[in-house]
């Protein structure tokens, strides 16, 4: 394989949950929560998952870990299909992909030393003896900012920050070359948060990673990824290069997302694109494209017909009909 | 009733531009066995009828105890307000009795919090616990208080009111109960409204909902705001003025414009520098590290000496660990706690 090529690669990845029926209830219903969704990653390359809560980035992050199992799709890593790998199978393959949550509280197991929390996938998967992971545990700590003699201490001693350095170094444990990370900065203060930031773009530098960034918060998005995919109801609507997506968002959604967002300059003036109502449900999202319910763009077609994402140019795309070249309401953007 | 509460001093405050009201040195402590925790330690600050005070800092950084302590609901027995003053109109809050408070609360001060459905009681339709306000502070009979009820989730923006002021918390959505909570705690007109994160929890699109309607409503009923939230985004879209806090402590207090473009103090410049940006000028890519703020908030049981932010500063000199600096006014209307604000601001500029 070449370098440059894709070393994640997931193709229409769908993800539904069966909601149990009833007597009275009726029929099974689903959640459509992932729907269908394609992206690549290169090599050192991070890629930004943002939308809203209930959007499906979490369970998209999830289910290309297969932490959840897919509905459908395909999912390659390193140009193995892992999608239908047995548990054992898939094993040797998880090394290559690791994760870091949101919560560090509830993720790291209070009982056991940082040392040992840090020790442990390296256990798992026989790599290096005693001595020798002691020793790699300590670079890690110092790596990361933490300190050795932290090793003996437990997870409710670390402050928030610590503790994601104390998530990220597990997860570097067994040199991994795929990062999914899912909104790991997010319940951290502002100050702290940068420095979590900074180590996550540092690591990435040096060692080469791929991230798959989940988060909501869009300034953190900005500054971390090299591409942007901006979920809605379990489909990607838009994704481009973060620069191209900032500086001139395509989809509808993606535009009133951007002018949503609060900005730290009292005097900045902006367009408002307020949207009205709430996130339609995934159980039952509407027909034709998901979002036409609070699309201030919306026209007839767009209630009946999904839009699919399609490639405007410059290696962007977009699930919006005012870009089908088909239908001349481009101009009414 | 509202009126023999503060009957003296209201009419005064609507006249002269008076604040409505005034927090004095205020110190909330709190006595556990590990010692001593000085939550907030001699916080001041003032908000007219119809402004916005914004209050930002870190979490543990005393801005939500210092508005639980403007309502009296400081977690008891630990916690206790051991010097300063709460000014409402005047009259002091920090000696008045519980019944008084109780008659205050949700009428002349209301509070919305962060998690909605924390502060709905889960068992009330959501047109009962705001008519609960109403029967209670305005005797209105239970009829007119649902009728002014199912007004208020108008007001606030609830479509099919009639319908929905019979629902239960749990039928609303996270949007839709923060709104009710506005609707509940402007039901009775108050003078001031306190609020901790009102949108933090909520998705931006409906954060830009609700921080238009609270700003609107505020037009409409000249409701003073505190305004409390980490996030400095929000601050610069809502308030008029900003009081920044760090550890028990007001560090800095500017107008927005003057806090964003020429702030004084470190900790303030530090907040806004560690913030990635949206803005469209600082299109640099995105490898530019972010500006940390080196260590973390010190715990308050055990405060650095001198200036509590030195460990952290980037600017700190032995004298910033032998005194603490004092809050003072380097512009009109600018105030900030620190020694070396000529090199900050030198700092700053460039």
């Amino acid at each position: 394989m070449p370098d440059d090529a894709a070393f994640l690669q997931v193709r229409d990845l769908k993800k539904h949950f069966v909601l149990p029926g009833g007597l009275l209830r009726g029929k099974t219903r689903h959640v459509q929560a992932v729907d269908g969704i394609s992206f690549d990653l290169a090599r050192g390359e991070t890629l930004g998952l943002v939308g809203e809560s209930g959007c499906g980035k979490s369970t998209a992050a999830k289910t290309v870990l297969r932490l959840i199992e897919p509905t459908s799709g395909t999912i390659r890593l390193d140009s193995v299909d892992i999608t239908g790998l047995s548990r054992s199978e898939l094993h040797a393959h998880r090394r290559n992909m690791q994760v870091v949550f949101q919560d560090p509280y509830s993720s790291l197991n209070p009982k056991m030393t940082a040392g040992s929390i840090v020790a442990e996938p390296m256990v798992n998967y026989g790599i290096l003896d005693r001595s020798g992971r002691r020793e790699r545990v300590a670079a890690l700590f110092a790596r990361v900012g933490l300190r050795a003699d932290q090793m003996i201490r437990y997870p409710h001693e670390f402050s928030g920050g610590q503790r994601q350095r104390l998530g990220i170094a597990r997860a570097l444990a067994v040199s991994p070359q795929l990062i999914i990370a899912d909104e790991p900065v997010s319940a951290l203060d502002v100050s702290v948060q940068a420095q979590v930031i900074n180590l996550f773009v540092s690591l990435q530098d040096e060692l080469g990673l791929s991230y798959v960034f989940v988060a909501h918060d869009l300034g953190v998005v900005r500054h971390i990824s090299h591409r942007v995919a901006v979920m809605y109801l379990g489909r990607i609507v838009e994704l481009a290069r973060t620069r191209e997506l900032f500086a001139d968002p395509l989809h509808p959604y993606t535009k009133a997302l951007l002018a949503a967002a609060p900005v730290p300059n009292p005097r900045r003036t902006r367009e408002r694109i307020v949207l009205r109502g709430d996130v339609p449900s995934p159980v039952n999202p509407p027909s034709g494209c998901r979002f036409h319910t609070r699309c201030p763009m919306a026209f007839d077609r767009c209630k009946v017909d999904d839009p699919q994402l399609l490639t405007p140019g410059d290696g962007r795309q977009v699930a919006c009909h005012l870009y089908d070249t088909a239908t001349p309401a481009r101009s009414a953007a | 009733m509202k009126a023999d509460v503060h009957a003296p001093a209201s009419a005064v405050a609507l006249s002269c531009g008076e604040p409505v009201i005034r927090v004095e040195d205020l110190k909330t402590y709190f006595f556990t066995r590990d010692g001593v925790v000085r939550a907030v330690d001699g916080v001041s600050y003032h908000v007219m009828a119809g402004e916005t005070l914004g209050v930002v800092g870190e979490s543990g950084c005393g801005k939500s105890m210092t508005a639980l302590s403007i309502l009296g609901l400081v977690p008891k027995p630990a916690g206790r307000i051991v010097g300063g003053r709460v000014l409402l109109d005047g009259r002091d809050l920090v000696h008045a009795s519980e019944a008084e408070m109780q008659a205050l609360r949700g009428n002349e001060i209301s509070m919305i919090f962060q998690e909605p459905m924390t502060s709905l009681n889960p068992v009330l339709t959501i047109g009962q616990q705001i008519a609960e306000a109403l029967m209670l502070h305005q005797k209105l009979p239970k009829r007119a208080a649902m009728a002014r009820a199912r007004e208020m989730l108008e007001l606030v923006r609830i479509p099919d009111s009639a319908r929905r002021v019979h629902e239960y918390p749990h039928q609303f959505s996270g949007g839709m109960r923060q709104r009710a909570m506005i609707a509940m705690a402007l039901a009775c007109n108050p003078r001031v409204l306190l609020a901790d994160e009102p949108t933090t929890a909520l998705d931006v699109t409906i954060q830009a909902q609700i921080l238009e309607l609270m700003l609107e409503l505020q037009e409409k009923t000249g409701t003073a705001i505190i305004f409390i939230t980490h996030d400095l985004g929000v601050i610069a879209e809502t308030a008029r003025r900003v009081v920044v806090m760090y550890a028990g402590r007001k560090v800095e207090e500017a107008s927005v414009a003057a806090l964003f473009e020429t702030p004084l103090h470190p900790y303030t410049v530090g907040l806004l520098r560690s913030v990635p940006s949206l803005e469209p000028d600082s299109d640099d890519g995105r490898r530019r590290r972010l500006t940390e703020i080196p260590g973390m908030v010190p715990s308050l049981l055990d405060i650095p000496p001198g200036c509590r932010f030195a460990p952290r500063c980037p600017f700190a000199t032995e004298e910033c660990v032998a005194a603490e600096p004092p809050l003072t006014e380097h512009r009109p209307g600018q105030w900030a706690a620190c020694w070396h604000t000529d090199r900050v601001e030198a700092t700053f500029d460039a």
